[in-house]
Parts: C-alpha cells; sequence; structure tokens
C-alpha cells in the first residue's frame, strides 16, 4: 500500500517538474523571439563583440579560478608535506601548522590590507591605499593587469602567492621556532618584505615592473624574485640568527617520511602549472608555453640532482630526485612565460646539479643549519632563474619589450640583448637586499620582543607537544 | 621449564615460525627490535649528508616451553633461521621458575 502511495507522489513530482520546465522554456522562447530594438547591423555587431568578449572572459576565469585553487594546494597539502616529511617525528604537525596557518593568516591580511599595498597604484616601492579592505575590487578587471578576469579573480589568484612565499621561509627555521614567534614574524614579513617586493616587480608603477614601464625592467614571469629569492635569502638570514638545532650536526637527524615528502614534491609539481602557466592570466597560447617549460624543468632538474648524487655516492635517492624537481620549478619560475622548451630544459639541468652542490657541499663547507634547505632550492634556485631568464629569455615566445613604433625588441642576452642581464641583476639585488635587512630588522624585534626560539625541553620534547599539545603520530591508542 | 629468546633476520620469521609448529610449539611472542651484534650497519645519504645506521632492524622470539621440547625448538630455529651470513642473530636460554595462566590461575607446564 505504502508502495503504491510513494509511486504516485513520485509520478506528480515528476508532472510538477515537467511542467515548471515547460514554462520555462516558453519563456526563454519568448525572451529569444522578442524583437531586437535596432536591426542595423551595427548593434548586432556590437551585441557579437560583447558575446565574443564574454566568452573569452569566461574563458580565462575558469582557467584562472583553477591555478589560484592549484597554488593554494602547493602549501596544502603541497608543501606541508614536502617540510613535514623532512623533519623528525616529534616536529610534523608544528612544521605543518606552519604551512597551515599562512593559508589563514595571510588571506585575512590580504583582505584588509596587503593587497593594497602589493597591487593598488603607490610610488615606485610600495602600492597605496586605493584597495583597502578590497574596495574597488570586484566583477569589472583591471586592464593594467589583465583585462579579461574580474579583478577580483586576480587579487585572490595572487593571494596564493602571498601565501606560499612565507611559508618557504619556515623550511630553515624548522623544529625550533616558538609558534607565536613565527606568526608575528610572518605578518611583518608580510608587509616590509613581500608587499613591496610584489609591488615593485608586478604593481602599477613598481620600479622594476617589465610589462607596465619600470624604472629596471626585470623579467619574472610568476615570482622568481618576488616569491623565491624573497623566501630563500630570509630563510638564509633565519638559519644564521636563529642558530643551529640542537645536537646539529653530531646528532643525526634524518628525514622521518621520505614517503610524505614524496607526496608533497609531486603535488607541489601539479600544483606550480598553477603558479607558472596561471601567470599567463589568461587561457591563451602563453599559459601552454609556461606550463611547457614549467614541466620540462622540473624533468630536467630532477635527472641532473638524481645524477649528480648518483655519481658522487654511487645511488641516486629518492630524496634527490624530487629535491632536483622543485629546484627546477624554482629555476623556472621568472623564465617560464618567456623561453622556449629546449632553454627550460637546459635551465632545469644546470638548476638541479647547482641546488644539489648547494645544499650537499656548500652547506656543509659553511656549517650553518638550514634545516630543510630553503635557502640552498629557493634562495640559490631562484636567483640562478632569475640571471638564466635574462640569458635565455626570446622574444619570440613573449614579445615583451617593443620600442616606441610598435616593433619588437629582443629579450634576453642570446638575442643580443646584453642589457637584461644587468637589469636581472638589478632586481635580484633588490629582492636579496630587502630581505637581509627586512628579515634581520624582523628577527630582532621578535627577538627582543617574545623571544624566537622555544626553550631547550622544548626543542627535546618536539614542536608537536610544546607548541601544540598534540602528536602527529600516536600509537599508543587502545584498539 | 625454559625461556627460550631468538633474535633472528626479519626476512626469516616465517620460516621459523613454522619449523616451530612442525615440532609442536605451540605459543610464541614476537616483537620487533633493533640492535646489532658484529654485524655492521649501512649508510644512509639525505640530501649529501651521510648517516651511519648501526642499529639494525631484528625480530625477537620468546617462548617458554616445556624442557623436554627446548632441543627440539632449538633445532628447529638453527636450521630455519640460519642463512650462513653475519647478522644472522643469536639464541639464549634460561630458566623460568613458574608459568601462571591469567584466565584460570593454572600453573607449572600446564598453563604453558
Amino acid at each position: 500500500m505504502s508502495n503504491r502511495k510513494r509511486r504516485i507522489s513520485l509520478a506528480l513530482i515528476v508532472l510538477f517538474v515537467l511542467a515548471f520546465a515547460q514554462s520555462l522554456c516558453a519563456q526563454a522562447a519568448s525572451v529569444a523571439s522578442a524583437p531586437t530594438p535596432a536591426n542595423d547591423t551595427s548593434a548586432r555587431l556590437a551585441k557579437l563583440e560583447q558575446q565574443a568578449a564574454d566568452a573569452k572572459s569566461s574563458a580565462d576565469n575558469a582557467w584562472m579560478l583553477t591555478s589560484s585553487a592549484l597554488v593554494l594546494m602547493m602549501t596544502g597539502p603541497g608543501l606541508a608535506l614536502f617540510y613535514g616529511g623532512l623533519v623528525r617525528k616529534k616536529n610534523v604537525l608544528g612544521t605543518m601548522m606552519q604551512s597551515f596557518a599562512l593559508m589563514a593568516i595571510v588571506t585575512v591580511l590580504w583582505a584588509l590590507c596587503s593587497f593594497s599595498f602589493s597591487f593598488s597604484s603607490g610610488t615606485g616601492f610600495i602600492g597605496g591605499f586605493h584597495h583597502l579592505f578590497l574596495h574597488a575590487v570586484g566583477a569589472a578587471p583591471d586592464p593594467d593587469y589583465a583585462a579579461t578576469i574580474p579583478l577580483q579573480t586576480f587579487m585572490v589568484y595572487q593571494l596564493m602567492f602571498a601565501i606560499i612565499t612565507p611559508g618557504l621561509i619556515a623550511g630553515a627555521f624548522a623544529e625550533r621556532m616558538k609558534f607565536s614567534a613565527m606568526v608575528v614574524f610572518m605578518i611583518i614579513w608580510s608587509f616590509i618584505v613581500y608587499d613591496p617586493m610584489a609591488h615593485m616587480v608586478w604593481g602599477k608603477g613598481g620600479l622594476l615592473n617589465a610589462a607596465l614601464g619600470g624604472r629596471f625592467p626585470t623579467l619574472d614571469f610568476a615570482g622568481g624574485t618576488v616569491v623565491h629569492i624573497t623566501s630563500g635569502v630570509s630563510a638564509l638570514v633565519c638559519a644564521l640568527y636563529l642558530g643551529k638545532r640542537l645536537g646539529y650536526p653530531k646528532e643525526p637527524m634524518p628525514p622521518h617520511s621520505v614517503v610524505l615528502s614524496f607526496i608533497g614534491a609531486c603535488l607541489l609539481w601539479v600544483g606550480w602549472f598553477g603558479f607558472n602557466a596561471g601567470s599567463a592570466l589568461a587561457a591563451g597560447s602563453l599559459a601552454t608555453s609556461a606550463f611547457v617549460a614549467t614541466h620540462f624543468a622540473a624533468a630536467s632538474a630532477a635527472i641532473g640532482w638524481a645524477a649528480a648524487e648518483w655519481i658522487r655516492n654511487g645511488k641516486p635517492s629518492v630524496l634527490g630526485g624530487i629535491s632536483g624537481a622543485v629546484a627546477g620549478l624554482v629555476a623556472i619560475t621568472p623564465a617560464a612565460g618567456f623561453v622556449d622548451p629546449m632553454s627550460a630544459l637546459l635551465i632545469g639541468l644546470i638548476a638541479g646539479v647547482f641546488c644539489y652542490w648547494m645544499v650537499a657541499t656548500v652547506k656543509a663547507r659553511f656549517g650553518y643549519d638550514d634545516s630543510l634547505d630553503a635557502f640552498g632550492v629557493h634562495g640559490a634556485g631562484g636567483t640562478l632563474g632569475a640571471i638564466l631568464t635574462g640569458v635565455f629569455a626570446s622574444s619570440t615566445v613573449n614579445p615583451i619589450f617593443k620600442d616606441a613604433a610598435g616593433n619588437t625588441l629582443p629579450s634576453g642576452l642570446i638575442q643580443g640583448n646584453a642589457h637584461q642581464l644587468l637589469n636581472q641583476l638589478v632586481g635580484v639585488a633588490i629582492a636579496w637586499g630587502l630581505a637581509i635587512v627586512g628579515t634581520l630588522l624582523i628577527l630582532k624585534l621578535v627577538d627582543l620582543t617574545i623571544g624566537l626560539r622555544v626553550s631547550d625541553e622544548e626543542e627535546i620534547q618536539g614542536l608537536d607537544l610544546s607548541q601544540h599539545g598534540e602528536e602527529g603520530y600516536y600509537w599508543e591508542a587502545s584498539a | 621449564m625454559t625461556k627460550v629468546e631468538a633474535i633472528i633476520q626479519n626476512s626469516r620469521l616465517e620460516a621459523v615460525k613454522s619449523a616451530l609448529q612442525e615440532v609442536g610449539v605451540e605459543g610464541m611472542t614476537v616483537i620487533e627490535v633493533r640492535g646489532h651484534g658484529r654485524q655492521k650497519g649501512h649508510t644512509e645519504v639525505y640530501r649529501g649528508r651521510e648517516y651511519s645506521i648501526d642499529l639494525i632492524p631484528k625480530t625477537k622470539l620468546e617462548l617458554v616451553l616445556a624442557d623436554s621440547l627446548v632441543d627440539k625448538a632449538v633445532q628447529a630455529i638453527l636450521s630455519a633461521a640460519r642463512t650462513g651470513k653475519i647478522g644472522d642473530g643469536k639464541i639464549f636460554l634460561s630458566r623460568i621458575d613458574e608459568a601462571i595462566r591469567i584466565r584460570n590461575d593454572e600453573r607449572g607446564e600446564g598453563a604453558l
């Protein structure tokens, strides 16, 4: 009986839905057949142009929202897993939390003021107050940045970069910094290092902006200077200022799970397509070109690092392979939208071998405890990439420089523009200088107020318990 | 009663287990341990830093047996655990004063 009732009510619902759908169709048909106000060609042409523009905007916007999500995935879970696997068991949550906390904190800062400081018009060094509290950041595009996507999409895409950049620094002070100190450090660092650097390279009127007429046009497609040099060099300063972990280098501190690091590194590789190809800010052929360059550089760098290890130690390691891939991705970041695939392969290969040498030889020689090699990979790889961009940039791939008559000018050294190498060095020097001075100031300030390092007992206990009151692996849970 | 403690290569556990079952051993406790005797460890390299691993993962079996079963059990372990290479492990025998079954307070060999 109840079955029959159910069947009847189901049939009624279907009927109702059908009727509703039909009325909708009829309505749509009446709209379509309504007489247009003017039948003349120009009005129809204008309408067609509008529709074409809308379609392009939708396509670009779809790619940019996807890219934004991909770049967020690089921080969590990508970087969190990559770094989390490299530390000792007792610090796995503390390390992951450093990445995760930035996903929350930097987002709030970005909404309140950081986006404005980075991307509204201001001086050559820092943006102004126009976009405070995301004022005038809505559906309308800002043609100076990206003419086909809402400024709000551009804003949220750039936010993901502002999140991962300080996250990278955490690799240098892993396993020994107080969580509270890290939070304060990162907030100030966002304001005095990231925002100015992003403005100089990408912001309207920025000193180094190559697309919007900066004084020293530096080619930085997706953030070699803004993201990797600033974070990598700040990481080195942190490692030197904080000093070594207790017991380093006498006590063995091998990664507690290369498996976690492996998953993290592969997520970074995939996320980097959003980072680099997304930096085209549109879904066209430039995005493809950057995508291809990104992938090729990661591949050849993985081979470079692993091969160097194979020759030196007799075995190619998994950690070496994935570290190499990350190094290649770092190095291709500034170059991605300016170089052809063969140059990308070469840049990756050089970066893989160079970063291995930095990490395995240079770090050991100087004895600083850059725990997870944030400087060796991001600082060194970023600097190398910025310089190599000036060498390999090609106007065939991306005609970025034009003369007054609109003719394309050569881009990099190989095309005969030696001056570009100089501009790249200016960009590198400014990024290094800003990172060193800014980071030192913040470290001093935090050190004098709330203190930077956990106590010795807390460090021995591990950050998971001492900073967060929990454990990553709670084996004693009863059945 | 005798306690037999055998430290063996991880890879030999299954063979030792079935050899013991064949001679009539009914219970055992198996523990994952780390240690070394004369066997040297190995080196692991992470980003150019070398770590020498000298405590090697091993498997330890603990059995408490009626004295009549001890010789057969030791023979079973010897033949099943031996690979002939350094690192095959060791067997220790010791006297046990008493055994008590928790379920019903049974004592002596009957509790084994």
